[in-house]
């Protein structure tokens, strides 16, 4: 998932009797699943968690580009290169789609990419990880995108429009990530030398736990889960959305002849669904709060383009005033 | 960038068809908006024409107005052709 743990101010779920009649005509329009619009009255607590999550989402796509950026220049070959470029605009992109969703709630794009820089804001854990070697930009597009892919497409049906709107959108675009990420990892395998195919191992077992941190933590570890459920902003749990993406990428896999390094994972005929085992959830919590293995690198180079970049940003405000300026002496 | 204006974009998908909203994106003038809009709304032949206008120059309704605007409409029946039932042999009208 590409918000984590998102905060959704509520200790206790109010019942309808408990709730005000403007609080009880939204929960009945959300529970009636009438997609909720930027002029609606919303509890304030919907409110703060959707610009929470959708910004914390949009930060994900954000630095999400970073990873990908280190083998732009090394890309093996130009076809892989236009690919890996074309991905990386369209991360670009759904930022963006995200960035608009959030302002139809009254958030300043501009505060809350700050947050992000001050460390206040969170982007998806997955991002602080490096990518080490070629097969790392397939396994990327295949785990990382695939797991968003799963998450995004439940969100495709989140109670607020413009956020479903721009799922729509996103989703769209994202399974020509998936893709194209897989074919880079089968290609090495099919084609690739011994020393390449070990590339794809070794990318591989380095990004799988990982991948599966992104869906959050257990059910039951989630307090904020279940307001959000209720909202409809979160449409299934972290577990559930984890098992979708196990049993659907496990024969992937073996397709590719790969393994994850889980000694766990296994079929279970009778659940119908894989076992797998348990994620190192301290792991998890120490990157999340920063200690992960890029987190310092990540947000320096985020703050080094903000801050590089004024000037083009001063100078296309000047640029447009002179313009306007022109255009006013001419008429 | 909040001293960059909002726009919204409007993109036509096919000859033919309406313009229709896609989305919104910042701009310091309106060549730039045009600018990003076909980079953000159209990298996949998503459209034929685009559309882009200050947020700030629409005038939109309110959802607490809906009842006032909508409503009246919900009465008139008589609008519809399916009001208005001819015999079979009239055939197709």
């Amino acid at each position: 998932m590409y918000a984590q743990m998102v905060d959704t101010g509520t200790k206790r779920l109010k019942t309808l009797e408990e709730m005000s009649p403007e609080e009880r005509d939204f929960q009945e329009k959300v529970d009636a699943e009438t997609k909720i619009e930027a002029k609606n009255w919303m509890p304030d607590g919907y409110r703060k968690t959707l610009v929470r999550q959708i910004s914390q989402h949009a930060h994900s796509e954000i630095v999400g580009m970073l990873p990908e950026g280190n083998w732009v220049t090394r890309a093996p070959t130009l076809k892989r290169k236009l690919q890996l470029m074309a991905k990386i605009q369209d991360e670009a992109g759904h930022g963006l789609y995200l960035y608009s969703a959030m302002e139809t709630l009254g958030a300043d794009r501009d505060e809350e990419i700050q947050k992000l820089h001050d460390g206040k804001a969170k982007y998806s854990s997955i991002f602080n990880y490096p990518t080490l070697n070629w097969a790392d930009m397939g396994a990327v597009g295949w785990l990382v995108d695939g797991a968003a892919i799963v998450n995004q497409v439940v969100l495709q049906r989140t109670s607020y429009g413009p956020y479903s709107r721009a799922m729509v959108r996103i989703c769209k675009e994202e399974s020509f990530h998936q893709r194209q990420g897989y074919q880079i990892l089968l290609d090495m395998m099919r084609e690739g030398t011994q020393e390449q195919k070990d590339m794809v191992q070794d990318a591989i077992n380095r990004l799988w736990w990982p991948a599966l941190m992104m869906f959050g933590p257990h059910d039951d570890e989630s307090p904020n889960s279940q307001q959000s459920m209720v909202w409809k902003i979160k449409r299934k749990s972290n577990d559930e959305l984890r098992q979708m993406f196990i049993d659907q990428t496990i024969p992937q896999l073996e397709f590719l002849g790969c393994t994850v390094p889980d000694p766990d994972l296994k079929w279970n005929e009778e659940s119908g669904h894989y076992d797998f085992g348990e994620i190192n959830w301290k792991e998890f919590y120490d990157v999340l709060k920063g200690d992960g293995p890029c987190n310092h690198e990540r947000i320096s180079t985020r703050r080094k383009a903000i801050d590089e970049g004024a000037w083009v940003r001063e100078a296309a405000v000047a640029y447009a005033a002179k313009q306007k300026q022109r255009a006013a002496k001419a008429a | 960038m909040s001293e960059w204006r909002l726009y919204e974009v409007f993109v036509r998908s096919k000859h033919g068809l309406n313009h229709k909203h896609v989305g919104s994106v910042h701009a310091a003038d309106n060549e730039m908006a045009m600018e990003n809009a076909r980079e953000l709304y159209t990298r996949r032949n998503e459209g034929v024409s685009i559309w882009v206008v200050p947020s700030e120059t629409i005038t939109a309704s309110a959802s607490d107005e809906k009842e006032i605007l909508f409503d009246p409409s919900e009465d008139k029946v008589y609008r519809h052709a399916s009001f208005y039932k001819l015999p079979d042999e009239v055939g197709h009208m």
